[in-house]
């Protein structure tokens, strides 16, 4: 059992609680640094995407996880970081300024599009940025002098002061400095006054207004702070695939976003990474699984859609708290031995009431 | 100029749909002092902190604090003037520490600007120390201390009704609107309230506006009593006063001639 | 005349549309919660009405009320199983169960080998009859939907305005607790509310197979169908059909009058404009929380 004695107040503002979390987590940096000398060049790649994920992740966790605001059409951002950044690259621009430009055009589409998010709530702001989401994909397809339409639009290799970012290894590395920065950037929100007032209007709206708090300014800023971070990795993403299309950032993408942040733990920086880590390895563990099922089952086209949905369900049903929930009752029970309670855990249940008012 | 009154609500009214929940309200509230508004259920007491604190907007009247209209500024300016209020059904960050639901209660006080946190530059280090340092102020006051890191939504009625108090003191507020403080606590709990309104008014200087019930409570900590039904005033005056006052009986127990009219028949 | 032609066609699909907001609408007043897998539901609805009438050999009436009884036991299942274990959880983890489900759905018909993953017609009595009136040519099918979903949204009414049930279902939409004391058996309750929803799906899935086949992907249209009980204000039966009638007329005119592109944006394009200028809907109630 650990037990943290604290006798400053830097120890609760610190970003590493206690030594072990310094310890566990260089350990962790340590390899990732290794990881093109201890992986294949295949699951080099993957990780890539998982970082790619992650950032994309820690944006809408931000919008939907800490500030309450339903985005169901999050793909969107991811493209039009993706196209700017394809544009702009195969321009000649580039990169730093080139992805910038991204971030930057991707939070302006955020804050048009979390304008009706001043004004609604709960299923109404999902359904807005379910259509948003739609616009925006017919646009990227219509728009083709900008996009290349249909057809797709190839992408150039990053450019990065005079070098050029190839592929794989150096890549690799670009997407880590960006994922860490991006990580410790929200990090540092979440323990200030803007990251609390984000919590504030999920949990109570009237509350937070009556601590002072501009609702309006506040989501605003959610919305451009997550669009930004996803227009990143859209840009990251375009640059990975070297090849881009509209139907890569339609309403199926927008749904594996929001699968990824539910699975991996709703409201917890830990869960987009659980729930990147989670969407790029699961189609590699249903292909491997696919070797001992009857091929009946293994050959059919529907079976990455039961697969995910159940796991879905059955995280719903038996761990809301996803990935990172479970990974806390785990480590919880593991220091607290033998002295872990079953109910340690539980939720308060609350019983439906609605707030319609005639 | 400071005058001693510090909230002035005049003539104020409030319709909704058909119902006139607040009709020609006018009171003053002194710098100071704890002032308690009492009434039967739905007499429109916490209509008045709705009106006071901006959720809602009086359909006619006006208010007046510390020489500036209110009914000029938007909800969320209200705390930057130097207004807090609790909530008649709690409504605590529940996903949120107790400790983080009081730093948000400071948020009217941040000193760093949104660049400044996302690098977590040593001012925003600075300003977050010194955050802290002010919600241990109101935890040692409160006693909350076994609670600092507990998430709300675990947490008894109790506690969280003095959560909720905390959290309004942690605006620093000149005026402190609270919504039936002692609805749902037991005696040595609403003693502890008592205690903490009156510190809060002598040691704090801050001037209290108050809804409740307990008319224990209301006797041993109010200065001034303000009583309404129905919407409208019926009597002001201290505690003593109101409490005699033959229209307040009434719209509590009802008149001598109801009990009357309850008596059985004689055979 | 081409004009009144679009017209009719756009109230056809928009009766569509409707028939599966109604579906969300009544899961939505009942349980506050969302469904987002009855575009699915819509479509199983159809494939069971395949199934009955191919492969069981059913005659056509008798399969139509087979299917939708059966889709109604399924409805009822569903929530028995999956949806009131988390009974008491936030509205958005039972959207997201819907999604998983959702997705089960769609994956387990494009499992089963062969009919899964090809497009089947519903072969339906009425099959590409038109009636002529005049210089007007309608089209049966097109009539039947808007018949059958004039019906349906009637017998509707009648149950929500005029029995026990209706009244029952409308009490623990709004406050489940207070319900739950009042003797009314909320869990029940919330089952045959999902039947009911599931029932309106079948009706849906069988009116609208013979327009666009029958085929695994059928519930994407149920994307459409959302802005469709926005529109109508979302916790209202009757604005459920008539957002759905707008919806259909808007993209029917939008795909004759405008350039390509714009008839597949329309519902959404409208459905923004909906939200901004009047978010309650057309029929909807003022969500406004009291403190």
């Amino acid at each position: 059992m650990r037990f943290i004695f604290k006798t400053r107040y830097e120890q609760d503002i610190r970003l590493a609680k206690h030594g072990g979390q310094v310890f566990w987590y260089s350990v962790l940096m340590a390899v990732m640094l290794l990881a093109p000398w201890i992986v294949s060049e295949y699951w080099l790649a993957q990780v890539t995407f998982i970082l790619i994920y992650a950032v994309v992740g820690l944006g809408l966790m931000l919008l939907s996880g800490f500030t309450g605001q339903f985005s169901l059409g999050h793909a969107a951002f991811l493209g039009v970081g993706a196209y700017t950044q394809a544009a702009l690259t195969n321009a000649g621009v580039p990169f730093p300024l080139a992805l910038v430009a991204a971030a930057g055009i991707s939070a302006l589409v955020g804050v048009i599009v979390g304008l009706p998010a001043l004004r609604l709530k709960g299923i109404y702001l999902g359904i807005a940025t379910l259509a948003f989401g739609f616009i925006v994909e017919e646009v990227f397809a219509r728009w083709e002098s900008v996009t290349g339409g249909n057809a797709g639009k190839h992408v150039k290799d990053p450019s990065l002061f005079g070098w050029t970012v190839e592929s794989g290894e150096p890549f690799y590395y670009l997407c880590l400095v960006i994922t860490v920065l991006a990580t410790l950037a929200i990090l540092n929100l979440l323990r200030s006054p803007t990251g609390r007032a984000f919590v504030a209007i999920r949990d109570s709206e009237i509350s937070a207004q009556s601590m002072g708090i501009h609702l309006a300014r506040f989501k605003t800023m959610s919305f451009a702070i997550s669009a930004a971070l996803a227009g990143v990795g859209g840009a990251l993403y375009a640059h990975k695939l070297k090849f881009i299309s509209p139907d890569q950032f339609g309403v199926l993408q927008s749904i594996d976003l929001i699968l990824m942040i539910v699975i991996g733990g709703l409201g917890s920086v830990h869960g987009a990474f659980l729930g990147a880590i989670f969407l790029i390895t699961m189609p590699q563990a249903i292909a491997l699984a696919k070797d001992y099922l009857p091929d009946a089952i293994a050959l059919a086209p529907g079976l990455q859609g039961v697969v995910y949905g159940s796991v879905l369900i059955a995280f719903v049903l038996f761990e809301p708290l996803g990935l990172y929930g479970r990974w806390l009752k785990f480590r919880t029970w593991f220091q607290l031995f033998p002295f872990y309670r079953r109910g340690m855990f539980k939720r308060q249940k609350s019983f439906q009431k609605s707030e319609r008012l005639k | 100029m400071t005058t001693g009154v510090l909230l002035s609500a005049r003539d104020i009214s409030v319709r909704f749909g058909g119902v006139l929940a607040v009709n020609q309200v006018s009171f003053d509230v002194h710098r100071g002092e704890v002032f308690t508004l009492i009434g039967p259920n739905g007499a429109g007491k916490t209509t008045v902190f709705n009106l006071i604190s901006r959720i809602y907007t009086p359909t006619s009247g006006s208010i007046e604090y510390d020489g500036t209209p209110l009914l000029a500024h938007a909800p969320h300016e209200i705390a930057p003037l130097g207004i807090a209020r609790t909530f008649q059904n709690i409504e605590l960050f529940e996903h949120a520490t107790v400790l983080q639901n009081l730093l948000i209660g400071r948020h009217v006080h941040r000193e760093t600007g949104f660049w400044s946190q996302l690098f977590f530059t040593r001012a925003t280090r600075d300003a977050e120390v010194r955050a802290r340092h002010k919600a241990e102020e109101v935890i040692d006051l409160l006693e909350l201390q076994k609670h600092r890191d507990s998430l709300v939504a675990g947490l008894p009625y109790g506690v969280r009704k003095v959560v909720e108090l905390a959290r309004a003191l942690c605006t620093e507020p000149k005026l402190l609107l609270l919504d039936e403080p002692s609805s749902g606590l037991n005696v040595e709990e609403t003693d502890d309230m008592a205690f903490w309104i009156r510190d809060i008014r002598d040691e704090l200087g801050v001037t209290v506006l108050m809804v409740e019930h307990d008319m224990a409570l209301v006797s041993k900590v109010s200065d001034r009593v303000l009583a309404m039904n129905q919407g409208e005033v019926l009597a002001l005056g201290t505690p003593a006063e109101v409490q005699s006052h033959p229209g307040v009986v009434e719209a509590y127990l009802g008149s001598a001639g109801d009990v009357e009219s309850l008596r059985r028949k004689a055979a | 005349m081409q004009l009144l032609q679009i017209i009719i066609s756009g109230i056809a699909q928009g009766c569509i549309y409707g028939l599966i907001a109604l579906g969300f609408v009544l899961i939505y007043k009942a349980t506050e919660t969302v469904n987002f897998a009855q575009g699915e539901l819509m479509m199983l609805g159809a494939f069971c009405g395949l199934a009955l009438m191919t492969v069981l050999g059913f005659p056509f009436w008798l399969a139509v009320l087979s299917a939708i009884a059966a889709m109604a036991l399924f409805g009822i299942g569903l929530e028995r199983v999956v949806i009131r274990p988390i009974l008491g959880q936030p509205a958005f983890s039972v959207v997201m169960l819907t999604i998983g489900i959702g997705y089960v759905t769609r994956g387990l018909i494009t499992m089963i080998p062969t009919i899964g993953t090809e497009t089947h017609t519903l072969p339906v009595p009425y099959k590409d009859q038109a009636w002529t009136v005049g210089a007007l040519v309608l089209n049966v099918e097109q009539m039947v939907v808007i018949a059958a979903t004039a019906l349906l949204s009637a017998l509707l009414y009648a149950m929500f305005r005029f029995t026990k049930l209706g009244i029952a279902m409308q009490a623990s939409s709004q406050n489940q607790l207070a319900a739950y004391y009042m003797g009314i058996p909320v869990k029940r309750l919330n089952g045959l509310v999902w039947g009911l929803a599931a029932a309106v799906a079948a009706v849906a899935g069988l009116l609208l197979a013979p327009i666009t086949f029958v085929h695994a992907n059928m519930g994407f249209i149920g994307l459409k169908a959302f802005p469709a009980a926005v529109v109508g204000g979302f916790g209202s039966l009757p604005g459920a059909i008539v957002g759905g009638l707008v919806i259909g007329l808007v993209e029917a005119l939008a795909g004759f009058y405008l350039p390509e592109g714009f008839k597949d944006i329309a519902a959404y394009v409208v459905v923004l404009v909906m939200l901004v200028v009047r978010p309650n809907g057309l029929f909807g109630e003022k969500l406004r929380k009291k403190v």
